[in-house]
């Protein structure tokens, strides 16, 4: 009676306020209007939320956590990619 | 706790030098409070422990559904049966984002199912004792998810990311469970003496299965350790225990109901209330089948898998067919 | 009995008598995100009979809440559809009867916003997302489980089988909906049948569904002359508190 098991999706939802959209969980559905559908039932229970994206968990493609370093670190220390970097006296004003 | 008597798979704690270099960086990792992500390297213990955890929990939310289930279609009045919807839906949603967290870590939800089903997954002991008044609706929510709460808050922090994810959700929807069945029990104090009697049996008949929740004594837990070294425990079963004894004991104070033991007293030295501890005997006979509703339980759980087997079994026709047709008319 | 009071019972019995029936579900379902969607059902139509019974207490206006309403009233008492009292039998019966519900609901709840009586036209307008939603939602179950297997069609199949002859009741018109009509606060109920026609008609078609030639409808929910015997058993269970201790506050 094992029979083919529903596939995963990942759900993603767009607040009220304008922000992107974020991931806030997953379920199984047969296709993407039954995995809306579910989103809808299942993660906007508390009005969280006025869009929904969904995609199959296994289309996903993701970093390798083993490149980490490589992927991630290099970021670290260009500092003056910050706003705080750059020591500009009060006097010149709001900026 | 929903996660009682999690049998670790490995022999205990596994002592730094005894580990293997990918061990011992992965340690590292979680005792500087990293989070662990499903497709890092972790040890086959940890993940192995993880999902029979995970889906304890998740089983416990879904087996839990039923004994509150019970009274959905006999609640007095309509804003309680909304209320009681909700929550008893709740978790559904609880033991789907738990399931969902488990499959991160390459088991499906069917497998987990069909593990419950067939008893090589366990759920929580709290599940097995019968809910025979409207206050135990009351008593549920108050003892049952105050007590969940109280494992669940510090499990946010959990080092596993998706599970410490689910739990943040999860406890965020749950703030009003606990209030929901206090509610309950305050109305059922302040109305007839009928209601009042209610009250005190359920608080009688929930108190122990209760304390029972968090699991055996530490000093008889052997796999605690493992579990606390890697952070899917978060505290002692002990610990936790007296944390609930001590918040509880006044709000019962406060409804007027009182505690069913005899030898309940705040000790000033300690700071905590001293309590009885729980029949640890009936406890063991509970968790390994003869709870007074274990047979009923999983009696209810399969008949609804079975039941549901044809939808299921549809919808993916369903969704097949329509995507052959979608692609034969491009 | 006033008109108006008679058709708020009809619009709260109705939702009150489906919304059990679904929340009879919670917890049995099979998949947890059916479970979940159908207490999302079931929590919209408590909310309607909230609205409907509470409005329909104060036009009685004999000190009665929505909850007496709900919880001490007999079957005979009852103004809700024959359809939505029977019992659930399995997943299948349970989304067509919430399908042909739904069907009638959306164009019924659609012309009640501009009912003359501005309060049902506010609880209609809230209502009508509610249903819309979930007449999306049932024709979509009832052509997958219609189209699906072989055993899933044959078990459609028998609940339209089952339910088809309970359908005609909501476009048996009556002095009430008379009533309602002559003072532009309803129309008249079997004004909605070609738009409910053309719903179950495609959807039945879309489902792989044959729909029954009889057009034999059975009646007595709506009038409450003759409820079926499964009301008196539903409301055995859901009245159990309120009748075993009166007056007590829950």
């Amino acid at each position: 009676m094992s029979s083919k098991e529903w596939p995963l999706w990942e759900v993603f939802i767009r607040g009220q306020h304008g922000m992107s959209h974020r991931h806030v969980g997953s379920l199984h559905a047969v296709d993407a209007e039954h995995a809306i559908k579910n989103a809808r039932d299942v993660y906007t229970r508390r009005n969280e939320g006025v869009s929904i994206w969904v995609v199959e968990a296994a289309d996903i493609a993701a970093s390798s956590p083993s490149e980490k370093g490589p992927m991630y670190d290099p970021a670290r220390d260009k500092v003056y990619r910050h706003p705080t970097f750059y020591d500009i006296p009060d006097d010149a004003g709001k900026m | 706790m929903y996660a009682q008597m999690v049998k670790s798979t490995g022999k205990g704690l596994v002592a730094r030098e005894d580990m293997s270099f990918e061990d011992r960086a992965f340690q590292d990792r979680i005792d500087a409070g990293e989070k662990i992500e499903p497709k890092d390297y972790m040890p086959d213990g940890y993940r192995r422990n993880l999902i029979r955890q995970i889906g304890q929990h998740a089983h416990s939310e879904i087996v839990g559904q039923l004994p509150e289930g019970n009274w959905i279609t006999r609640a007095p009045t309509l804003e309680r049966k909304a209320n009681l919807l909700a929550k008893v839906q709740d978790e559904a949603g609880h033991g789907l984002y738990l399931y969902c967290a488990a499959e991160t870590l390459g088991v499906s939800r069917d497998e987990m199912t069909e593990m419950l089903l067939d008893g090589r997954m366990k759920y929580s002991s709290i599940f097995n004792y019968p809910t025979l008044t409207w206050a135990d609706m009351g008593a549920v929510g108050w003892l049952v998810d105050g007590a969940a709460i109280m494992n669940q808050v510090p499990l946010q922090r959990t080092s596993y990311g998706p599970y410490a994810r689910a739990m943040v959700r999860i406890c965020k929807e749950e703030s009003f469970h606990q209030r929901q069945g206090f509610h309950i029990m305050m109305a059922m104090v302040n109305g007839t003496a009928d209601q009042k009697r209610m009250a005190q049996d359920a608080l009688n008949r929930f108190w122990y299965p209760a304390l029972m929740m968090f699991g055996p004594s530490d000093k008889d837990s052997v796999h605690s350790a493992q579990s606390m070294a890697w952070r899917i425990k978060m505290n002692t079963n002990d610990e936790l225990r007296q944390k609930f004894v001590d918040e509880t004991v006044p709000q019962a104070e406060y409804l007027g109901l009182t505690i069913p033991d005899d030898d309940l007293q705040w000790n000033e030295d300690t700071g905590h209330y001293d309590f009885t501890e729980p029949d640890w005997a009936e406890f063991f006979e509970v968790i390994s089948g003869n709870g007074p509703c274990n047979v009923d339980r999983l009696n209810a759980r399969q008949k609804a898998w079975d039941d549901g087997a044809w939808v299921r079994e549809a919808m993916v026709a369903h969704a097949e067919k329509k995507a052959a047709r979608k692609q034969a008319a491009e | 009995m006033q008109p108006l009071f008679e058709f708020l019972l009809r619009q709260g019995d109705n939702a009150l008598v489906l919304g059990h029936r679904t929340s009879e579900w919670c917890g049995l379902a099979p998949a947890l995100e059916e479970d979940i969607a159908l207490t999302n059902t079931a929590l919209d139509l408590i909310g309607q009979t909230q609205l409907w019974l509470g409005y329909a207490a104060e036009v009685e206006d004999t000190g009665r809440s929505a909850n007496d309403l709900a919880y001490l009233r007999d079957a005979y008492d009852f103004r809700n559809l024959l359809m939505l009292e029977v019992p659930n039998e399995d997943f299948g019966r349970t989304l067509m009867r919430q399908f042909l519900f739904d069907a009638f609901q959306v164009p019924w709840l659609t012309a009640l916003q501009t009912s003359a009586d501005p309060r049902v036209a506010e609880i209609a307008a809230k209502s009508l997302k509610e249903a819309t939603y979930h007449l999306d939602r049932s024709a979509e179950t009832v052509v997958a489980l219609g189209d699906g297997t072989a055993d899933s069609n044959a078990r459609m199949q028998a609940a339209l089988d089952y339910l088809w002859p309970y359908s005609g009741e909501l476009f048996a018109d009556d002095e009430t909906d008379s009533a309602m009509a002559d003072g532009s606060i309803a129309p008249l109920p079997s004004s909605l049948r070609p738009a409910w026609a053309t719903t179950v008609e495609d959807t039945a078609k879309a489902a792989c569904l044959k729909l029954p030639e009889s057009d034999f409808a059975h009646s007595g929910g709506r009038t409450g002359a003759r409820h079926t015997e499964h009301l008196g058993h539903m409301l055995a269970v859901m009245q159990v508190l309120q009748r075993s201790y009166p007056g007590a506050v829950w």
